[in-house]
């Protein structure tokens, strides 16, 4: 092989990239441990001693309505993605292993999806939502998240390479029914690439802010993005309740930091390499 | 090319498994465009005194509330600044994108996958928490950086632009990069050996290969840049320059939900996707007719 000299240049604009990105991580994570008192007085980049106080006050708050949006937004995430990927692993299948009319047809009509931007949706998914008298319901944010049109294409294109002709050939003629084919043999197959489908929608109404924001009214139904804006709203005039909005930032990416760094191979855009790598 | 070894059975089966998908299409997707379409194009006319029932009545107007959005001087003046700020975001976020993936992908770098994880970082942070966390780092009560006001009138767009840049920029790496492993390493050895720079390989031979995913990461940027919504309502508390406004989206739900007018806000948003459609199809025109052209 040949040498490989380490350029002073390229890894000194990644570590600044990284820093760039850390930073406000960082600030939050330092910010989060000083009294209301030592947030404006110690500098920025030393701890404080307030940590455990600001976490209880943020439990006393409104009844610990904080920990009430935390589970909301894993209700939300959780239910939706994994409704979101069975929907577009099911569909993925069809579209990649049978060949019936009307299936391009099908294929870009709902591809097309990706295009129209979610202002056209949200607000008229709000009037009708609450013309049945659903608007403010857990339904109202669960239902219209499960259909994504990216996923629909990534399943697709991950059946066609992780699920082999000849095995389902194999099960017709051992006459097997094509829902069994679907859930013995496919789906099985098409965990991995599931399981990456999964994370990015979890990520995606984990993160959702407009769609939550315009359906809910009930601050008891809220995820933790409309949640922490409505405590950003009630708080930027009073100082006072900064420690509690800063300390509610902090709790709220804790989740989603484990669970991208515990599932690192799984964050993958490209899923045409069928099997993954690690 | 026929396959019948299933018989009928095997007909009903795809459409069977499509059917939750196209249930959701239906629902939440052409239902609700259907209903904006049918919103834009009506108002409420007022008869007599616009007392008791049946005074107010849903009439058709045609055109004349999309004529009415596209005119109005209001919605401009948000299209002008999410221009700019778009430009901006578009600009700095692909390019460091594109930049820190070549680098990764590049031999001669060190802590490659620290900084890899920490670039993909903010994308486990929710915008509403990423424009807390800038605009508590802005405010000059707690900012490290002093002698500069981050959310005076003059600066505010650029602090919004930092925000969706430092929030993107992770996710639009890990695509290109992604694209970038998937090339087979054969493919710039014969240019190593022939002794071309790391530099010169990027350049002539990583980036032309990158151009479709370069292409997809700008079209989703574009989409989603447009429909700026989440950074600026959640830095307005903070400060008095972002206007209610501010952003064509803003607007609508300013419209839809403050001064309750659904027309408006409708008409609006088929504005707003008209223009991300054609800004979106009109980029791949661009991009494809000049592809061809060099292939040639």
């Amino acid at each position: 092989m040949n040498r490989r000299p380490v350029g002073a240049l390229p890894t000194g604009l990644l570590v600044l990239g990284a820093i760039y990105c850390l930073l406000p991580v960082s600030w939050v994570l330092i910010s989060a441990s000083k009294s209301p008192g030592e947030l404006f007085t110690l500098g920025t980049l030393t701890p404080g001693s307030g940590l455990l106080e600001n976490v209880r006050e943020l439990n006393a708050y409104r009844d610990g309505v904080f920990w009430r949006w935390m589970l909301n937004s894993v209700v939300y995430a959780g239910g939706g993605a994994l409704l979101s990927t069975l929907v577009s692993a099911v569909s993925g299948f069809a579209l990649a292993k049978y060949r019936f009319p009307g299936r391009n047809l099908i294929f870009n009509v709902l591809i097309g999806g990706i295009l129209v931007p979610s202002v056209v949706l949200a607000v008229p998914q709000y009037l009708l939502f609450s013309k049945i008298g659903m608007a403010d319901t857990y339904w109202a944010v669960l239902l219209p998240q499960i259909l994504h049109p990216y996923s629909i294409y990534l399943a697709r294109v991950y059946a066609s390479a992780a699920v082999p002709d000849s095995l389902l050939e194999a099960g017709r003629i051992d006459g097997a029914s094509e829902r069994r084919l679907l859930g013995r043999v496919a789906l099985p197959l098409m965990v991995p690439g599931m399981v990456t489908i999964f994370l990015f929608q979890f990520v995606a109404i984990w993160n959702n802010f407009l769609l939550p924001f315009l359906m809910l009214g009930d601050d008891g139904k809220f995820p933790l993005t409309v949640g922490l804006y409505s405590l950003l709203a009630a708080g930027a005039n009073q100082p006072s309740l900064y420690n509690l909005i800063i300390t509610g930032a902090l709790l709220s990416i804790i989740p989603l930091i484990a669970l991208f760094l515990t599932m690192q191979r799984y964050w993958r855009t490209d899923l045409s390499g069928g099997a993954l790598k690690g | 090319m026929h396959r019948r070894h299933g018989g009928a059975r095997l007909s009903a089966a795809p459409y069977l498994f499509l059917a939750p998908a196209i249930v959701l299409f239906i629902l939440f997707l052409a239902v609700p465009i259907g209903y904006t379409v049918h919103l834009a194009l009506r108002r409420t006319r007022v008869s007599g005194l616009g007392l008791g029932k049946g005074s107010r009545r849903e009439v058709f107007v045609g055109l004349d509330n999309l004529r009415a959005a596209v005119t109005d001087d209001e919605l401009w003046a948000g299209w002008l600044r999410v221009l700019g700020y778009g430009t901006l975001v578009l600009v700095v976020m692909l390019g460091l994108a594109l930049l820190f993936a070549l680098l990764l992908d590049s031999a001669h770098v060190r802590l490659a996958r620290f900084s890899r994880i920490a670039i993909f970082l903010p994308y486990a942070v929710p915008g509403v928490v990423a424009s807390l966390l800038w605009g508590f780092l802005y405010l000059p009560s707690l900012t490290p950086i002093g002698g500069i006001d981050f959310l005076s009138a003059s600066a505010v767009t650029y602090s919004m632009a930092n925000v969706a840049v430092w929030g993107g920029t992770g996710f639009n790496m890990l695509v290109l990069y992604t694209n970038l492993r998937a090339i087979p390493r054969s493919y710039y050895e014969a240019a190593r050996m022939d002794g071309a720079s790391e530099l010169a390989i990027a350049l002539r031979v990583k980036i032309p290969i990158l151009v479709p995913a370069i292409i997809l990461t700008t079209v989703f940027s574009i989409i989603a840049t447009i429909q700026v919504f989440t950074e600026p309502t959640t830095l307005r508390p903070l400060t008095n320059t972002i206007s209610s406004t501010w952003s064509p989206l803003m607007k609508v739900y300013r419209d839809a939900f403050v001064t309750g007018d659904l027309y408006s806000a409708a008409a609006t948003s088929l504005v707003i996707a008209a223009v991300s459609l054609v800004l979106s199809f009109g980029f791949l025109r661009v991009v494809r007719g000049r592809a061809f052209g060099e292939g040639r």
